[in-house]
């Protein structure tokens, strides 16, 4: 094999396979959408849209995103400087902490619906403690809130791992003589954190806010285990109308739009969060 | 001044240590308390389960586990998940490696189009794609196949894949390789004699990653297979009806092989992040 060559052999394969499953089924997601019997047309949009469910779910999920990944950030930043400093039991705090990377958006949902669901453990320990004389009904129609606050508790314990991994590996790689230098001229542990590693860590935050920000769009599984139909949110309607109403073009519709919002929030981090030219560690 | 300064900082420093040393203990806690009541859950005899006030120690009874495993269809998913997950893994790293490889030895022309292409896969809201492969799936019979899913499992686990082998050869000194060129190896052989058994366990960790990657994925599943279901697909379609031993039962078998993967890969999971990033 000529050497020349040699590298787009070995990319071939990846190339060809998000071809053919990555890009190919973006246009026909887009074909779906926009094509009707007649040609050209937002009729699938217009449909969704107007669907009475369309708000509510674009506005639960925007407000899930809201109230999670601004707490997953800090905490996740938080754990990932105690680590850092950490010299005992290290490895051990860290194996616990990332625990949840592992774990299915349908198994947490399940794992938090122990808790909340109205036998659950939050109402056994409540009527122990004498809060209350008999179980509350926890996840009902009557209180919204209370979903809310278990889904976004599901989706903390659950995606803040992603966060704190990358963040762990990035404060990793910033030179210790930096923080060195800070000690010798005096700087506060909140100085060097603020001055050091908050912008050195920028391509990492940039990274895990993408990620998560994405992923906290496609919020599906822990929603369905915990709040069934009592909240719905965008994917949740994008299965509804693929199954239960069999309609393909406005499922579609849907997608594009969540597809839509994804785009323009990662170019917004990347924008905020961008990396100035030639500033490399 | 520097008297008052010294007298204090010793008290200030102690407490500053206990409460960090609270934190890191609250916060481990956090973590494992909903994953010790699954335990609970799950250890416990079905009328347990669904019977008021909770006991927070388990009764270690395998009522609920035997239930599960004798529900209608439980086994096959469990079955068709394993083979959507072996397939995934097996497809992200056979075709994912050499790219990482490529990315990490060469200087070509359009190498920063490709980084492009496989770091956009990440910023796109993948389950999604499950749509269109659907309707694409019926024409070409790949419906309700565990190999059409382990398909699109293996876009999600592809990105992944490319930038942790990446990561993993750029971390080996490309002067081993010509060492063993100048002892008469080719590039062949001085890949699979010199270079392999070094990067192997890292390559097991990020095939290890792609398992996970799918085993827990369950938009795509829901939407690819209706009746060879996976684990969380068929879960998820029983959420309604199931009973609360079910879920309870099925939510741990879920979370199960995560915890030993991770386990198995965590001496891993931080140095490909490190580099995936750049």
């Amino acid at each position: 094999m000529e050497a020349r060559l040699l590298p787009y052999f070995l990319i071939l394969p990846v190339t060809l396979f998000l071809c053919l499953f990555f890009l190919y089924p973006f246009v026909l997601v887009a074909q779906e959408a926009f094509g009707t019997e007649n040609g050209f047309s937002l009729d699938n949009f217009r449909e969704v849209v107007s669907y009475w469910k369309f708000p509510i779910s674009m506005k639960n999920t925007f407000l899930l995103a809201a109230a999670v990944v601004p707490i997953q950030l800090a905490l996740s930043l938080l754990m990932a400087t105690m680590v850092t400093k950490m010299q005992k039991g290290r490895d051990l705090v860290l194996y616990i902490w990332t625990i949840p990377l592992g774990i299915s958006d349908l198994a947490a949902g399940i794992i938090w619906l122990a808790i909340f669901e109205q036998s659950g453990f939050l109402n056994s320990m409540m009527v122990g403690l004498g809060v209350t004389d008999q179980p509350v009904s926890l996840l009902s129609y009557q209180t919204p809130w209370m979903v809310f606050l278990a889904i976004m508790l599901a989706e903390i314990w659950r995606a803040t791992a992603i966060m704190l991994v990358i963040l762990v590996a990035g404060i990793g790689l910033i030179p210790k003589e930096y923080y060195e230098a800070a000690d010798v001229f005096g700087a506060s542990r909140w100085k060097q954190f603020t001055r050091i590693t908050l912008p050195m860590l920028r391509p990492s935050l940039q990274t895990a806010l993408i990620l998560r920000v994405i992923l906290a769009f496609e919020v599906f599984a822990v929603v369905a285990a915990l709040g069934g139909t009592l909240f719905p949110v965008l994917m949740g309607e994008i299965y509804a109308y693929q199954f239960d109403l069999q309609n393909g073009g406005a499922a579609a519709a849907l997608a594009i739009i969540v597809l839509i919002i994804s785009i323009v929030f990662t170019l917004i981090i990347m924008r905020a969060l961008r990396v100035p030219k030639g500033a490399t560690i | 001044m520097t008297a008052v300064a010294d007298v204090v900082a010793p008290d200030a420093r102690k407490a500053g240590r206990g409460v960090y040393r609270t934190g890191v203990i609250l916060l481990c806690a956090w973590v494992i308390v909903p994953l010790y009541l699954l335990f609970v859950n799950t250890m416990s005899s079905p009328e347990t389960v669904n019977s008021f006030p909770k006991s927070f120690i388990p009764e270690f009874n395998m009522g609920s586990l035997n239930f599960f495993m004798g529900f209608q269809g439980i086994l096959m998913a469990l079955w068709n998940s394993v083979v959507v997950a072996v397939l995934t893994m097996v497809m992200s790293i056979t075709i994912g490696a050499p790219a990482g490889y490529a990315l990490s030895r060469f200087e070509f022309r359009g190498k920063e189009l490709f980084r492009l292409l496989i770091l956009l896969t990440r910023a796109f809201p993948l389950p999604l794609l499950a749509l269109p492969l659907a309707v694409l799936f019926i024409r070409t019979g790949l419906d309700d196949t565990a190999f059409g899913l382990s398909l699109v499992h293996t876009t999600l686990a592809i990105p992944f894949a490319v930038l942790i082998t990446f990561s993993l050869f750029s971390g080996i000194p490309l002067e081993l390789e010509e060492a063993a060129w100048t002892l008469g190896c080719t590039r062949l052989t001085a890949f699979t004699k010199v270079i392999l058994p070094l990067v192997l366990p890292g390559i097991t960790a990020s095939a290890i990653f792609a398992f996970v990657i799918s085993w827990n994925e369950v938009f795509a599943a829901a939407v690819l297979t209706i009746e060879n279901r996976t684990l969380p697909a068929f879960l998820l379609q029983t959420l309604g009806e199931a009973p609360l031993h079910l879920k309870f039962a099925g939510g741990f078998i879920l979370v199960v092989p995560a915890l030993i993967f991770i386990f198995a890969v965590r001496k891993y999971l931080f140095a490909m992040w490190g580099i995936a990033n750049r």
